[in-house]
């Protein structure tokens, strides 16, 4: 194990940001390398637990204990396999991840948890800098598999089965491949070329990528973008011997108030989606610019936190970010005890960037500037009362914007193309309905990720498309050793 | 013999045990009389204590009496003449009753001894006042028949006495006994004759009218009285058997019998009449060990060696690691270790062959002995002293027998033979040293041969087929290399056993390490290193019976694990013809694995074959390899092979024509090794393991080691680690621990285990040949991957056995579970515990545990659910629950007092663990809290037990073993023993502490008698509990301390938490409490015992259900230490011996202790919740109180019908099995208390004469006689006063007493301040036990003729655990002088070996020598040792100590308490020193512990400087 008086030595300390008047004017990653000592160090405060709860608030199931002793002891290439056993993409959820491990570490009992994302993060790193060698692939089994969606789900069941020996191809509808890790995640909290180097050597162990592609249910579906192919599902039933449904929960939770129609009142994921494809050079200036506006950002989560951080890249004039919950704690509460995730207030690097949030409060009603143009909001605050949230009387007041982001979650699959009554049933939760296999009602199509289990985290997205692949390749050769962290629909301790 | 199929509950005859108490009396001028019968008889009456009763108060579990042939007896009483004594053979014969089958069975004898050569001269009812025995002895009483028979004077053996005609009764009777059903001979002899019976001591004489007769003459006589675990009837179980008579037990009796077994085609004999083959089998089937012995030693006697001589060879002295023995006596036992191995265990045997008579002392002294010799030839010999009356005037010599002696007496030649001239002549026979020179090898010498060095890709190909994790490299065979010795762990195991694991185990995890526990002592290997061996040798055996120069052609092997170049020189041994004499023969261990256990079965059935033709042609070392596997050959475990081969190589009596050395990927921990050494293998080669560090030295991950250095640690490691397991079972010797299978399995087929195992229990059956086959598929799947590339960066599994892992073994206790608890019980909310009971009893139900597996029946008998308010209420239930034992010191104060606290508040008990309690504690706090934990516990370590520890106590709990590590002692290093801790254990702050694996004061069943008998008397409103750990047998121990009068039994399983236990002590011994607390509660109610004793349970009890299984299978108290834990904070961190506990719990560091977070409002909370639970459960099956519920087995039932892979063969019907009594009670739980039998105690009258004392504080004088049955003396009355005045006690010297004769066993027990007893005469062992700061003076009487330092005046283990006090003793004393002393001064003439050990504290000053093996252990206190012979210096255990030069100080300590010594005792010797004064004085050598010397250091340096010095101590013990 690590040090055993490691957490006792050492505190816990972190990476530094580079100054926000630097980092603000670029889209590069905000955080300054981190010293090698200071890696070993914070390495050595894990205390090896007999049970290790981290390991369980990992969805993966990542071997935390082990990488912690093994980069102590500046064992990298080891720790790069270690990691690299229940992660299929560890440079970015060392990005990307909350790190539900850090709320369960035990010390984080009494003490600050163990810096366990960066630690994966610096593994990943190593590795990647090292050569992100292809491993080695299973000789070809003859079967062919589909994935529809090239998120982190759709990724790693696609990286699991080629290595199993299966023909993978996978489809996205988008101009790239990468889902909401290319076109959510702002490139400042992931720089896009990390997806790239991971799609290289998936593309040389063999897996096929097959962009602006929408798999449609039959002809009569919805309309296609503009130079996107599209294939239909009943084709790739003929032509795969098993169909992956990886297609995110990217139905988006809207806020119907007066106003809502207003000029300037967008989703997140729509001005997200602008920006990144200027990052992406595929396009030159966002369709949707905070350049010198007030942007209110309704919704206080992460993808609300994204927008922050572009909105301030892009020049935006103010920013408000608006949470219908009270401010959380700065530690837990007796109704929120550990191992389950901490809910207190968090402050990311857009954060501290700049902009205000404002709590406890509730938009009434966009106000129309004229032109059918957003200027502003009416909002009041709100108080838990005896039937859920209630408005405080007196408290009504406007504030001016004239970019308003809605960040509020997303409601499950969309309903369009290839899910529903047609395709594949849906469960009470309006997402895909999978049996212990992962197998939707329809058989050989199997689904993951957020299309079945909700909006969620990368980590559940990877670990459902590990286990994912491992129905698969039982379904198809009659056992297997692939991994399976997970049983469909598994949720965090609560 | 099976004994594991067709079994329907859990009771094993086989696991029984017994001792006792025995002596004998002889005129050495062979001076024959009535009066040597009287007094034999009359001894025997004096060690009733020592014997024991059973449910029938009147029934003894045994008594017997040998004696010459009373030849003028017989003459006189039977109507045909007699020839002359020698010509003829008599003996007792127990026949049937029925008068038609003892007809048959007398005419066929008759018959038998015709075609034997001889005549029967007549028969001879004897007569018995059978009323006088007990009334379930009269029931199964047989008919008493004495046989009179001689050499027929027409036939071939015309004329034959003496010991011709004894070998030729010996044919005939072992014919007799496999020909003739129902027959039992008690002796049959032409010299000696035995009566014995199912009695008790008193009872003897009265029963066999014989004795009673004044012709009845005799010059010895050798008694024996019997104390068995249980009861049931058997009057052949008496001793003396026909040579012996046998205190102790032989813990290696079962591979001892196979050797034997395997022997007999070897045996040849000119001396012995006829086919030798009539004698076989020369072991009796399901013997005792004691008979077993006999028989053994008849055979070699009468084969030719004289008695001494057989018994040497049996039981020799601990010869390997002498420093001082002679080198010819060394060649003589080298030589015998070639013809057999040692019988192993605690015995005091006395022998007689009618002409000689004496007693030899196992190796490590663990029996008492001692004798007396009269100025006219008498010579007494017994397990006490004072058996006999005798004039103190008449006395020439008081001796004792010391580990390894022999003591005999020859009445031929009239005197007494010292030890070293019968073994100076034994060695002096043959010229065995030539012998060795010529033909005995060394593996060290043979010629050198080169093995393979293996490839990366080949070590993980290796890894995957032999079923390696990470967790295995990084947990267990790294430390082995790095530290070389084996891992450490703590918290309790809570992963499944392997019948009901989800993952393929091997077959290693489905035995259980076996332990000493109650009936012998597992012993210290590390402290008493010098009388442990590894060394073994390989090679074929001889003709036993035959002293030749050939029978050492073997090779020693000095260490049972080989490294691959070792290997390779046995493999290709004499290939050239080198090494004459030797031929080797390796044979795969593989199989067709597709063809499942059928081809298992197949391969294992060739290979034995080709092993049997192999040594039949010649071959003396057989080597079984697993290297070669295939895709389609994967490896035979093991185990399997090793086991399936020796016991057809047994069966096939070849076993002793070759040696086994096993080479195998597989092997990997210690219980592996021993395990295959414990099935028959000489020499285990563990490769793979060897290979995998070796790549670990070189990629650097073993630090600075090379792979040499790394492979050297390993075998080192798993060397100690064999002695380690051994010691658990009290077995000293690798070479008798080999084929000796100390195992239980648990969940293997029956049949399998009764074919390939043959011998080791199965209680419960379970997986077959198939189901091993599944499981070695799956691993050779794994090595033979077809997709490779599906793992992917995953080289070998992760593992998941010692930490939780979510790929790995499931864990009880895991993320959800924890949290769950300790939501609940923080929260207060029961619905929440509902989910963690729902979480814990699903995760049984999905195999985690047997009881899993049971399901309640709700309408058994008839008896309906009731309505849970008709339930008692949850007040009355948390009473009968406790918490568990665990050290002040093991945890942290604040975690401590929090159990404590909730459980006063509850009325339930905590207990304090073995670390003593802060007196503070005793006095409730001001908010009325009480930190006073009800148990006091009792462990051996003794810490803090004192007379106050004592008094404030409800429970007084005598640990025997730890769940977590039966068999094995503790050790608390300096840096954790802080002030505080120190304080509470009477010891020194940052000093390591030691707890031994035994309790020096038991070492038999008899002497846990005598403990529970002082610790009553040191608080009698105490109950005195006994905690047992699950293991087959633990019934009839169980049984055995209901007899002893424990007032509790707690049975505790295997899993049970520990601050510090090697890992595979917590993973591999013991049983589950299933299986122990069923075993317990059937034993007991066949024995009629259960309504004396309450039963507890403990072992990972987490819920209501469990708690209400428990009550049905029997238990009516219930014990908790894991989940209370959990619930006050702990996360299974499972560093506790680690001292980093961050949640302040298993810790002493004041910044870690700062972060806990525990209330004793939780704790309360989760024991009000687990009684809500039971309160449903009971209600749901119809019961309104747990009382009503203990021992329903009908409300459980086995048919949960869960389809698993493993499960197929496992049965559970035993654990359910509804028993009848045999005798006695019908009661299914304790409904009456023991009989202490105080009232008979010396001690009363003590009181009553101490009154002005007691009431006043006033002086009293008091002056009394003291015999040996008089135990304990002094402690009731300590208790007495401190009762009522504290730990302070009386002023010094209030209460005077002086007591003249022979006191009894533990004199002057924790005897407190304010007593002071002068005992004029001798006592026994245990003086002093305890000393809590009272005077206790021994001394001899003025009259005495001997010389008082030349002579034992006191026996073993003398002030053990004292804490304060002092002692003064004229004359000598035997082993293990002041062991644990941690505070008094002792003044002593001359000790046996073993003294001082474990010492802490206090002041020893010995007058005399020493034995050997001084101050092993000792880590405080100073010892002063009169040394003018400079012999001191190679009798030390320098592992602790240094010899330092007296300083001022000491010279004026030393004759002041001289004076004193002489002064209170009248010593000559003190005398003598004293009057030379400061020359003497100046021969004195003084012993200190170095840390000791380190601390006083420190302290002075502190104390020089103004510094603190608690904390400059703790700066130095950190070091």
């Amino acid at each position: 194990m690590a040090d055993p008086r490691g957490f006792l030595r050492i505190q816990r300390s972190g990476p530094t940001r580079r100054p926000i008047n630097e980092r603000i004017y670029d889209w590069q990653e905000v955080y300054n390398p981190f010293p090698v000592d200071d890696l070993h160090n914070q390495a050595a405060r894990c205390m090896d637990c007999g049970i290790p709860f981290c390991h369980e608030g990992c969805p993966l199931g990542n071997l935390i204990p082990e990488w912690n002793d093994l980069v102590w002891r500046s064992k990298m290439p080891e720790a790069s396999d270690r990691l690299h056993a229940t992660n299929n993409f560890p440079e970015f959820t060392g990005r990307l991840c909350p790190a539900p491990c850090e709320g369960s570490c035990v010390l984080g009992i009494n003490d600050d948890p163990v810096l366990i994302k960066q630690v994966e993060y610096e593994i990943a790193e190593w590795t990647g800098e090292n050569g992100l060698a292809p491993q080695l692939v299973a000789p070809s089994t003859g079967c062919s598999i589909a994935v529809v969606g090239s998120g982190p789900a759709g990724l790693a069941v696609a990286q699991q089965l080629t290595r199993a020996g299966h023909s993978v191809v996978v489809f996205e509808r988008a101009e790239r491949i990468g889902g909401l890790m290319r076109f959510g995640v702002p490139e400042f909290k992931m720089e896009k070329s990390v997806i790239d180097r991971r799609l290289r050597q998936m593309e040389t162990e063999g897996t096929v990528f097959q962009t602006s592609t929408t798999v449609e249910l039959s002809e009569s579906s919805g309309a296609v973008a503009e130079g996107a192919t599209v294939v239909f599902l009943t084709t790739l039933e003929r032509d795969f011997d098993a169909i992956v449904l990886a297609i995110g929960s990217t139905r988006p939770r809207d806020l119907s108030v007066p106003g809502r129609d207003l000029d300037g009142v967008h989703f997140a994921m729509e001005y997200l989606r602008g920006s990144n494809l200027v990052c992406e050079g595929l396009l030159d200036e966002p369709p949707i610019s905070a350049h010198g506006r007030h942007v209110v950002i309704i919704g206080g989560g992460d993808t609300g936190a994204d927008c922050l951080g572009t909105a301030h890249r892009q020049g935006a004039a103010s920013v408000q970010q608006l949470e219908i919950l009270p401010e959380p704690p700065n530690s837990r509460t007796d109704a929120n005890p550990w191992p389950t995730w901490p809910l207190i207030l968090r402050t990311s690097a857009a954060h501290e960037e700049g902009g205000e949030r404002l709590y406890s409060v509730s938009t009434r009603e966009f106000i129309d500037g004229g032109e059918q143009r957003v200027a502003g909001l009416s909002i009041e605050e709100i108080a838990s009362g005896p039937n859920g949230f209630e408005s405080v009387p007196g408290t009504e007041k406007t504030i001016p914007a004239d970019l308003v982001l809605l960040a509020l979650g997303f409601l499950g699959p969309e309903r369009d193309g290839i899910v529903g009554a047609a395709g594949c049933e849906l469960n009470e939760r309006d997402h895909l309905k999978v049996d212990r296999e992962y197998m939707t009602s329809r058989q050989g199509i199997f689904a993951c990720g957020d299309a079945a289990r909700g909006q969620s985290l990368i980590v559940w997205a990877i670990a459902e498309g590990r286990s994912c692949a491992a129905a698969v390749d039982r379904f198809l050769m009659g056992s297997t050793d692939l991994p399976s962290p997970l049983a469909p629909y598994t949720y965090a301790i609560s | 013999m099976s004994t594991n199929t067709s079994q329907s509950d859990l009771y094993d005859a086989r696991f029984e045990h017994d001792a006792c108490g025995v002596a004998f009396v002889a005129d050495m001028h062979n001076g024959a009389s009535h009066s040597i019968v009287d007094f034999g008889l009359t001894a025997l009456e004096n060690l009733a204590h020592r014997g024991a009763f059973g449910a029938d108060p009147r029934t003894g579990d045994g008594a017997g009496i040998l004696i010459q042939m009373p030849h003028e007896f017989f003459s006189a009483t039977v109507p045909f003449s007699l020839p002359p004594v020698g010509s003829y053979v008599s003996g007792m014969c127990f026949l049937s009753t029925d008068e038609r089958q003892r007809a048959e069975a007398m005419a066929l004898i008759t018959e038998i001894l015709a075609t034997e050569g001889c005549i029967v001269l007549g028969w001879r009812e004897m007569p018995v006042m059978i009323g006088v025995a007990g009334a379930s002895a009269q029931e199964v009483a047989p008919s008493f028949m004495q046989l009179f028979f001689r050499a027929d004077p027409h036939g071939r053996f015309a004329g034959a006495s003496g010991i011709v005609l004894e070998r030729l009764a010996y044919v005939a009777r072992k014919r007799i006994e496999h020909e003739v059903t129902d027959v039992y001979f008690a002796s049959l002899s032409a010299r000696t004759f035995v009566y014995k019976g199912m009695l008790s001591t008193a009872q003897l004489r009265a029963f066999f009218c014989d004795l009673s007769d004044e012709r009845m003459k005799s010059a010895i006589a050798l008694v024996h009285s019997r104390f068995s675990t249980n009861t049931f009837p058997a009057w052949p179980l008496a001793h003396p058997y026909r040579i012996i008579a046998h205190n102790g037990e032989i813990n290696t009796v079962a591979g001892n019998r196979n050797w034997m077994r395997a022997r007999e085609a070897l045996l040849n004999s000119d001396l012995i009449p006829g086919e030798i083959e009539r004698l076989f089998p020369i072991v009796t089937p399901g013997a005792s060990d004691s008979a077993t012995f006999d028989e053994v030693l008849e055979l070699l006697h009468l084969g030719g060696r004289s008695l001494p001589h057989a018994m040497l060879m049996m039981i020799p002295e601990a010869w390997e690691n002498h420093t001082e023995m002679d080198a010819r006596r060394k060649a003589f036992y080298r030589f015998h270790g070639c013809v057999m191995e040692p019988w192993d265990g605690p015995a005091a045997v006395a022998f007689t062959d009618g002409t000689q008579i004496g007693a030899v002392l196992d190796r490590n002294g663990l029996r008492p002995a001692r004798y007396w010799v009269t100025e006219d030839g008498l010579v007494v010999l017994a397990s006490e002293v004072g058996v006999l009356p005798i004039d103190p005037e008449r006395i020439v010599k008081k001796g004792r027998l010391q580990p390894g002696r022999m003591f005999l007496v020859d009445t031929a030649e009239g005197r007494i033979i010292d030890d070293s001239e019968i073994k100076s002549e034994l060695a002096a026979e043959y010229p065995y040293q030539e012998w060795l020179d010529a033909h005995l090898l060394s593996l060290d010498e043979l010629p050198a041969k080169y093995p393979l060095v293996p490839r990366h890709g080949s070590i993980v190909h290796q890894q995957r087929l032999f079923g390696y994790t990470n967790e295995d490299l990084r947990v267990i065979v790294a430390p082995m290399a790095k530290n070389s010795a084996e891992p450490v762990g703590s918290m309790g195991s809570d992963t499944p056993i392997a019948v009901l694991s989800d993952r393929p185990r091997l077959v290693f995890d489905y035995f259980s390490q076996l332990f000493a526990q109650v009936t012998n002592p597992p012993l210290d290997a590390i402290r008493e290193e010098l009388v442990t061996s590894l060394s073994a040798t390989l090679g074929p055996e001889r003709n036993t019976l035959a002293p030749e120069a050939l029978s050492c052609r073997q090779i020693t092997m000095h260490f049972p694990i080989i490294d691959n170049d070792d290997l390779a020189k046995l493999l290709y041994i004499n290939e050239h013809g080198e090494t004459p004499g030797f031929k080797s023969f390796a044979i795969d261990g593989l199989y067709e694995v597709a063809g499942g256990g059928k081809a298992l079965e197949a391969s294992l059935e060739r290979i034995c074959g080709e092993v049997v033709q192999a040594v039949e042609g010649g071959v003396n070392i057989v080597v079984l390899s697993d290297r070669h596997s295939t895709h389609e050959l994967a490896p035979i475990p093991s185990l399997l092979i090793t086991s399936a081969v020796h016991h057809h190589l047994v069966r096939s009596k070849l076993r002793c024509m070759t040696g086994l050395v096993i080479e195998t990927g597989e092997a990997r921990e210690v219980h592996h090794m021993a395990l295959l050494v414990g099935y028959g293998a000489v020499a285990v080669n563990p490769y793979l393991a060897i290979d995998s560090l070796r790549e670990m030295a070189t990629n650097g991950d073993l630090g600075s080691l090379t792979p040499d250095q790394a492979t050297h640690n390993y075998i080192k490691a798993a060397g100690k680690g064999i002695l380690k397991t051994m010691s658990k079972m009290g077995i000293s010797t690798i070479a008798s621990y080999t084929g000796a299978q100390v195992f239980e399995a648990i969940g293997l087929d029956s049949a399998l285990v009764d074919h390939y195992f043959t011998g080791t229990p199965s209680r419960l059956g379970g997986a077959d040949l198939e189901v091993l086959a599944v499981e070695v598929a799956k691993r050779h799947h794994l090595a033979y991957l077809v997709r490779e590339a599906e793992l992917d960066h995953r080289e070998i599994e992760i593992g998941g056995d010692y930490q939780w892992r979510r790929e790995g073994e499931y864990h009880l206790f895991n993320p959800k579970t924890v949290f769950k608890l300790q939501h609940a019980t923080r929260s207060g909310r029961y619905e929440i515990f509902k989910q963690y009971t729902r979480l814990v009893d699903d995760q049984s139900e999905r195999l985690a545990t047997l009881r899993g597996l049971l399901r309640f029946v709700t309408d058994a008998a008839g008896r309906g659910s009731i309505p849970l308010s008709e339930v008692e209420p949850v007040e009355e239930i948390v009473k009968r629950f406790a918490t568990g034992a665990m050290s002040y010191g093991s945890i942290s104060a604040e975690a401590h007092e929090t159990l404590a606290i909730a459980m006063n508040r509850l009325g339930g008990k905590s207990n304090t663990g073995e670390g003593g309690e802060d007196p503070e504690r005793f006095v409730p706090d001001a908010n009325g809290d009480s930190r006073r934990s009800a148990v006091k516990q009792v462990a051996s370590g003794r810490f803090g037990v004192t007379s106050d520890f004592l008094v404030n106590s409800d429970d007084i709990q005598i640990k025997m073993a730890q769940g977590a590590k039966p068999g094995e002692g503790g050790q608390l290093p300096g840096q954790k023993v802080y002030p505080w801790i120190a304080k509470t254990r009477h010891s020194t702050p940052g000093v390591g502490l030691i707890s031994p694996p035994p309790h020096h004061d038991i070492y038999s069943i008899e002497d846990l008698a005598q403990l529970i008998h002082d610790l009553k008397n040191a608080n009698k409103y105490a109950r005195i509990h006994v905690k047992l750990v699950a293991e087959v047998g633990v019934g009839t121990v169980a049984a055995g301390v209901a007899k002893a009068h424990a007032d509790v039994v707690l049975i505790s399983g295997e899993d049970g938490g520990t601050g510090a236990a090697p890992l595979t002590s917590l993973k591999h011994a013991g049983a589950p409490w299933e299986l122990g607390l069923a075993e317990t509660q059937q034993t007991l109610i066949r024995n009629g015992l259960r309504d004396r004793i309450v039963v507890q349970v403990d072992g990972q009890l987490k819920t209501g259900r469990d708690v209400v299984i428990a009550a049905l299978l029997g238990a009516e108290e219930f014990g908790f230490a894991t989940a209370p834990l959990v619930v006050s904070g702990c996360v299974m961190m499972r560093v506790c011996h680690l001292d980093t506990c961050p949640v302040g719990i298993a810790t002493q560091n004041p910044e870690l202790r700062k972060r806990f977070s525990g209330q004793p409002e939780f704790v309360e909370n989760f024991f009000n919740f687990i009684a809500e639970e039971v309160r449903e459960y009971l209600a749901l099956l119809g019961f309104r109180s747990v009382e009503e519920a203990v021992g329903h087995v009908e409300c459980l039932d086995t048919d949960r019908a869960i389809n698993h892979w493993k499960l197929g063969g496992l049965n559970l019907a035993p654990i359910l099995a509804k028993v009848e009594p045999d005798i006695g009670t019908t009661a299914l739980h304790c409904t009456r208390g023991q009989d202490h039998g105080l009232e008979l105690a010396l001690d009363n009258t003590l009181i009553e004469l101490a009154r002005p004392a007691l009431d006043r504080s006033q002086p009293v004088e008091i002056d009394l006689e003291v015999r040996n049955v008089h135990r304990t003396v002094g402690t009731m009355l300590g208790a007495e006063v401190t009762r009522r005045f504290g730990a302070e006690g009386l002023a010094d010297g209030t209460i005077s007493i002086h007591l003249n004769g022979s006191g009894g066993q533990s004199f002057g027990a924790f005897l407190p301040k304010g007593i002071e007893i002068t005992l004029i005469g001798d006592t026994n062992d245990y003086l002093g036990k305890g000393l809590s700061g009272g005077r206790i003076i021994v001394r001899p009487p003025v009259e005495a003729r001997f010389a008082a330092e030349e002579n034992i005046i006191a026996g073993n283990v003398i002030a053990y655990g004292a804490t304060g006090g002092e002692l003064f003793i004229s004359g000598q004393v035997g082993e293990r002088f002041c062991v644990r002393n941690s505070g008094a001064t002792a003044v002593v003439e001359g000790i046996g070996d073993h003294g001082c050990e474990y010492m802490t504290g206090g002041r020893v000053v010995i007058l005399g020598q020493t034995g050997r093996n001084f101050a092993a252990g000792m880590s405080g206190g100073i010892a002063f040792v009169y040394d003018p012979g400079i012999r001191l210096e190679k009798r030390l255990n320098k592992e602790m100590v240094a010899l330092e030069a007296l300083e001022d100080d000491d010279r004026e300590f030393l004759v002041e308490i001289i004076s004193r010594h002489r002064d209170l005792t009248g010593s000559a010797l003190a005398a003598r020193i004293l009057e030379f004064g400061g020359e003497e004085i100046e021969k004195f050598a003084k012993v200190v512990p170095v840390d000791y010397r380190r601390v006083l250091e420190a302290t002075r340096h502190a104390l020089e400087n103004g510094q603190d010095v608690n904390e400059a101590i703790m700066a130095a013990s950190n070091g």
